[in-house]
């Protein structure tokens, strides 16, 4: 089990995000989290992250309690929402610091040279437009070599090639046993990688798993559809 | 701590503002000195203008950090590195450069103008070590309401409201309460209140090592037979130190409890 979380609540003044979610991610697959805007997708990666601190519940990553842990982190890969970087340093030096943070071994330049970096390395971040940020950001995320992988919406911004590049990755990365978390808007790129799916509904886990099943539950031919009835129907998990 | 440290400095360093800071102060320096003609006179000039200058230089440079580091410090925080690493680094970085400014600014027109020939070389270094002093509680306070206010503007008034109470309305309060209480002894209040602000603290700390207390009457002789003393020296850094090491405490204690 790379991560199992208990009873999960949390809550941001009066409102309540997560109002227990029990949930456990097996290795080796992908998992895509979805769910409506404001449902407590970001809350709960946050949490696996240590960003959040959760009111009550636990989690547990490699099998071991997170809390007051932040060594852990050193097991995860997270690729964050809209990559807004300090805007006076360039890409190289960006790179290296993270690098340098880490202090683990990196594969940079294979990954520089697939989305077509090169050009880049010496301009500074506010420079950059939005897509070719969100691939420094693919970058940073994926050179480490870590079992856990962590993407918040990882697609944002990205040219059909960039796309088709980051699928290979995310195939490469699970065909060496890694475990991946991903959320996206974009039902056919999930529909394409996911193993399984974990939909939030107002704080709770209210669908968990494959694609197959998900289309029987809920009697639906797409799985656009498939996900929307979700909201809908009352059939639960 | 001490990469994200590095990094912070490096990032400040390279600023624009950090050399405008430095080349103020480097102005400042040479026209004192060229106005007064005399080490010692020019530091009491200048102790006039950094003392208000520093607490609000301090607190403008820490919100605004702070808030423009926001997405920076996001990403830190996914990276294996403890939390208090990553604010304590930010700290140190923005209070380090502030004060390497100050220190290079002012020190390099002293040293040309021949202070290690003068005898104004103790006061002079007073006057950087408070000044120091006064960086570092300012940039605390100021990461403390930072820290505290996810809202900017709300975080920025609350900053320069607390620099306008320590600079100016205190000393107002202070002297308003000496007016309508003149019938009693008000000797120890007067060096309490004094000592729980660290501006009016600093303040007369250099007044009385400058030796031109007997400028501020009976009251000058108060303080001057305690804050004067090697005690009361010892005392006003120790309090200092306090009011450094409270707002560092604040940062900590908030952002371990703290969502992002």
């Amino acid at each position: 089990m790379t991560i199992t979380i208990k009873n999960l609540h949390k809550k941001f003044g009066k409102n309540t995000v997560l109002k227990g979610v029990d949930v456990s991610i097996d290795e080796g697959r992908i998992y895509a989290i979805l769910g409506p805007n404001g449902s407590g997708k970001t809350t709960l990666i946050k949490s696996i992250l240590g960003m959040v601190i959760p009111d009550k519940g636990s989690i547990e990553v490699l099998d071991k309690p997170i809390k007051k842990d932040w060594k852990y982190r050193k097991k995860i890969d997270y690729l964050p929402q809209i990559a807004n970087f300090p805007p006076n340093i360039r890409v190289k030096e960006l790179i290296n610091m993270i690098k340098d943070l880490r202090n683990s071994p990196s594969a940079e330049q294979a990954l520089i040279e697939q989305f077509g970096l090169e050009p880049f390395m010496d301009k500074k971040l506010s420079t950059l437009s939005g897509g070719t940020k969100q691939k420094v950001n693919l970058v940073l995320t994926f050179m480490f070599d870590s079992p856990l992988i962590i993407l918040d919406e990882p697609t944002t911004g990205l040219e059909p090639k960039a796309l088709i590049s980051l699928k290979q990755l995310i195939q490469k990365e699970k065909a060496q046993g890694k475990t991946i978390l991903i959320t996206s808007h974009i039902m056919q790129f999930v529909e394409e990688i996911a193993d399984e799916i974990l939909y939030l509904l107002e704080g709770e886990i209210y669908f968990k798993g494959g694609i197959k099943k998900l289309m029987e539950q809920t009697r639906q031919t797409t799985f656009e559809h498939a996900i929307a009835a979700l909201t809908t129907s009352d059939s639960h998990a | 701590m001490l990469k994200i440290l590095k990094y912070s400095f490096y990032d400040l360093i390279r600023s624009r503002w950090s050399y405008v800071y430095f080349l103020f102060y480097l102005l400042l320096g040479f026209v004192l000195l060229f106005l007064n003609n005399d080490v010692s006179k020019a530091v009491i000039t200048l102790m006039n203008v950094i003392i208000v200058l520093i607490p609000l230089i301090g607190t403008i440079f820490g919100v605004m950090y702070y808030y423009n580091s926001r997405e920076f410090t996001e990403l830190l925080l996914a990276q294996p590195i403890k939390r208090s690493s990553i604010f304590m680094g930010q700290y140190f970085g923005v209070a380090g450069s502030l004060t390497l400014s100050l220190i290079l600014g002012l020190g390099i027109p002293f040293l040309l103008y021949g202070l290690l020939r003068s005898n104004a070389i103790f006061d002079f270094s007073l006057l950087l070590v408070t000044g120091a002093f006064l960086t570092f509680i300012f940039v605390g306070l100021s990461f403390v309401i930072a820290i505290n206010n996810e809202n900017k503007i709300k975080g920025f008034g609350y900053a320069v409201l607390l620099w306008l109470f320590l600079a100016v309305v205190y000393d107002g309060l202070f002297l308003m309460s000496l007016i309508i209480f003149e019938e009693y002894p008000l000797d120890t209040f007067s060096l309490v209140a004094t000592a729980l602000n660290p501006i009016d603290l600093s303040r007369i700390l250099i007044l009385l090592k400058l030796d031109i207390s007997a400028l501020l009457g009976y009251t000058g002789a108060i303080f001057k037979s305690f804050f004067g003393t090697n005690l009361g020296f010892l005392v006003s850094m120790a309090i200092l130190l306090i009011w450094t090491i409270l707002p560092i405490l604040g940062i900590r204690y908030k952002t371990e409890r703290k969502d992002f």
